[in-house]
């Protein structure tokens, strides 16, 4: 931005906001110094100058005076555009500023900031030293983040290529998306799959390509009852195990599974009877399988043949 | 900051101003500090501040201002107050602090809890309607199991003690005992970690907490070497070594999750939703596990060794289930 046209836009705030009535067009023009003689080349000026202030989050209102005015004027409402008072503490400023760390490599890195910058300009001390001993930190994130929380802010449908677990092409999804989570250190989408007509999640790092607007803002309502951490935990969530297995497991080996054992029986042979808990026999035999000759399968039949087949599998 | 951009100045202009007047008179080497901008660039900030006038008729100029012997001041200023805060800005802070007040929850006692909630409560109120999006973004930080270990961290890190660690190592499925000098609690990704000199490996390192299987507070003091570095964060949490070993797997479909997981150096499509990745590590244990894990989802291209090695582990195991299962595999 040129530094004539910084000042131009400087003037059009301090103008609009110091006037409580609604200005004209040929008014500002006469207010601001910096515009064209043109009226034609004033007014594609003045048009882009709006469309400027808008997107920086200045609240530009368009309305009259009085019934009788013929023209429409803009103005801005001192109550709408200012900041209000907001007074911290000493550790709540430390603890902003702490929060303000967390996206500093991450999407909405610049946005911390800008936020950072209005409060200290309303006389909050935030400094930028981090709490001594800890540091909380997101790290730079998936590359559909920054379309997805766009579209969530401003309630507008998406459409993205989809790549679901195991798939050999990417599909593409058309979805309402309500919400955007992280979990175990992963970005997932919430909402409603216009295609399947139901709630979906989806892993951020499998949408392959760009994420495309497939709708005007405002046009996503989100469902009242919809708490999008609460989809996403239901959807990651393994069912409970239903199943338990005895393993044979070697002494001092195999402590992925000890973990989650219900019971170890220390044997006299160099191995443990190990009973664990599982569900789902394929994850599980791929599991038990990465534990090589450390463990071996005695029941249920179909685990330790899923185990073989899994060896095999390597051996191919 | 958004300084770098085109409307960076303008957005900073708009705030220099109340900055000041809220401070009502301040350093300009301060100011610059806050802005980060050099002290020439805030200069010529102040400058363009005071040159804007406006007409109505007659010329008036709607901010005055002055900078001599270093302190500004704002007599009169048309611009006294900060702009509201963005939906962006709003949620960017409040995402970070409800994780925080997770993380409080959670029982690592961050920042004292009540301080979280009064700021965030305070943001919310400023912000007004901007705060509301915000809602629908979350970072969930992982439950430890064992909430002791991180009071006991805590309590180590406060006093600067040593802490004796009996760690799982998943990748080389070994519990491993290690005295570490803890330097700083990470939380990162919605994961915590402790990161300390490791007196074993005689080198700095991050122990993710819920691979903690044990932990003593030694009466020993923690010495950490003056040339101990932290892990620069925004280079991200594991950074290869060029001592790595190389690898080069190939997998299917069913595979392709091993990219998401690990930090690869290079990932290629093959077609079929087949995919290459190369990656490198310091511990080819570690690999021979995934291949098992993999089975037939995934082969180990180079080195060739490492790929025979992960033969020999499979082949070693089916020979555990029954001589004819190993007659059939070798035959």
């Amino acid at each position: 931005m040129s530094r004539r046209k910084t000042e131009r836009l400087l003037g059009l705030v301090v103008c609009l906001l110091s006037s409580e009535r609604y200005l004209t067009a040929l008014q500002i023009r006469a207010a601001v110094p910096g515009y064209p003689e043109s009226f034609e080349a004033f007014k594609r000026m003045f048009e882009r100058d709006k469309e400027e202030l808008r997107e920086l989050g200045i609240p530009l209102e368009t309305g009259s005076n009085s019934p009788l005015d013929e023209e429409a004027g803009y103005r801005i409402p001192r109550q709408a555009y200012v900041l209000p008072e907001i007074r911290l503490e000493p550790d709540e400023a430390a603890v902003l500023s702490l929060a303000a760390g967390v996206w500093r490599r991450a999407e909405l890195a610049g946005a911390a900031a800008g936020a950072l910058l209005k409060l200290r300009a309303a006389g909050v001390d935030a400094e930028e030293t981090p709490q001594p001993g800890i540091e909380p930190r997101l790290q730079a994130g998936e590359a559909a983040f920054g379309p997805l929380w766009q579209a969530v802010r401003d309630r507008r449908p998406v459409t993205f290529a989809y790549r679901a677990a195991g798939r050999s092409e990417p599909q593409q999804r058309r979805l309402e998306p309500w919400g955007v989570v992280n979990r175990h250190g992963r970005w997932y989408v919430a909402g409603h799959d216009r295609d399947r007509d139901a709630a979906r999640v989806f892993r951020l790092s499998r949408i392959e390509g760009p994420v495309g607007f497939s709708g005007p803002a405002g046009s996503v309502a989100v469902p009242e009852d919809v708490d999008v951490r609460e989809t996403v935990r239901e959807w990651d969530t393994q069912p409970p195990p239903q199943r338990s297995a005895v393993l044979r497991v070697r002494e001092g080996a195999g402590h992925g599974i000890r973990r989650y054992a219900t019971s170890v029986r220390p044997g006299a042979d160099g191995w443990d009877l190990v009973e664990a808990p599982f569900s789902d026999v394929g994850w599980f035999a791929e599991q038990l399988a990465s534990f090589g000759r450390s463990v071996v399968v005695t029941e249920p039949t179909d685990l330790r043949e899923a185990v073989i087949t899994q060896l095999k599998g390597a051996l191919a | 900051m958004t300084t770098g951009t085109s409307s960076g100045r303008l957005q900073r202009l708009l705030a220099l101003v109340p900055y000041v007047v809220s401070r009502k008179v301040v350093g300009l080497a301060e100011t610059a500090a806050a802005f980060g901008i050099t002290e020439r660039e805030l200069v010529d900030d102040l400058n363009l501040l005071w040159c804007v006038e406006l007409r109505s008729p007659d010329p008036y100029c709607p901010i005055d201002l002055s900078y001599e012997g270093g302190e500004i001041e704002v007599s009169q200023a048309g611009l006294d107050r900060p702009l509201r805060l963005a939906v962006d800005e709003a949620s960017a802070l409040l995402v970070a602090l409800r994780m925080l007040a997770e993380v409080g929850q959670a029982g690592a006692g961050l920042a004292e809890g009540s301080a979280l909630s009064r700021t965030i409560a305070k943001l919310e109120a400023a912000a007004g309607e901007a705060a509301g999006p915000s809602a629908q973004v979350a970072v969930q930080v992982d439950k430890i199991a064992q909430q002791t270990v991180l009071d006991q961290l805590r309590d180590a890190l406060a006093r600067g003690r040593r802490v004796h660690l009996t760690y799982y190592v998943p990748g080389r499925d070994e519990a491993t005992e290690r005295d570490v000098d803890p330097m700083r609690l990470l939380i990162v990704e919605g994961r915590t970690y402790l990161e300390g000199w490791c007196r074993r490996a005689e080198a700095v390192r991050l122990f993710r907490l819920d691979r903690v299987l044990g932990l003593s507070v030694l009466t020993a003091a923690a010495e950490v070497p003056a040339n101990a570095e932290p892990k620069d964060l925004d280079q991200g949490l594991f950074r290869p070594s060029p001592e790595d070993l190389h690898v080069v797997i190939e997998l299917s479909p069913h595979g392709r999750w091993v990219a998401e997981y690990y930090p690869c150096e290079e990932v290629t499509e093959l077609g079929d939703g087949r995919l290459r990745v190369e990656l490198r590590t310091p511990d080819s244990r570690w690999v021979r596990r995934l291949a098992l894990r993999l089975g037939e989802s995934g082969r180990i291209i180079a080195p060739a060794s490492l790929d025979e090695q992960v033969r020999a582990d499979a082949a070693a195991a089916l020979a555990q289930y029954a001589p004819q299962v190993a007659d059939q595999a070798s035959g």
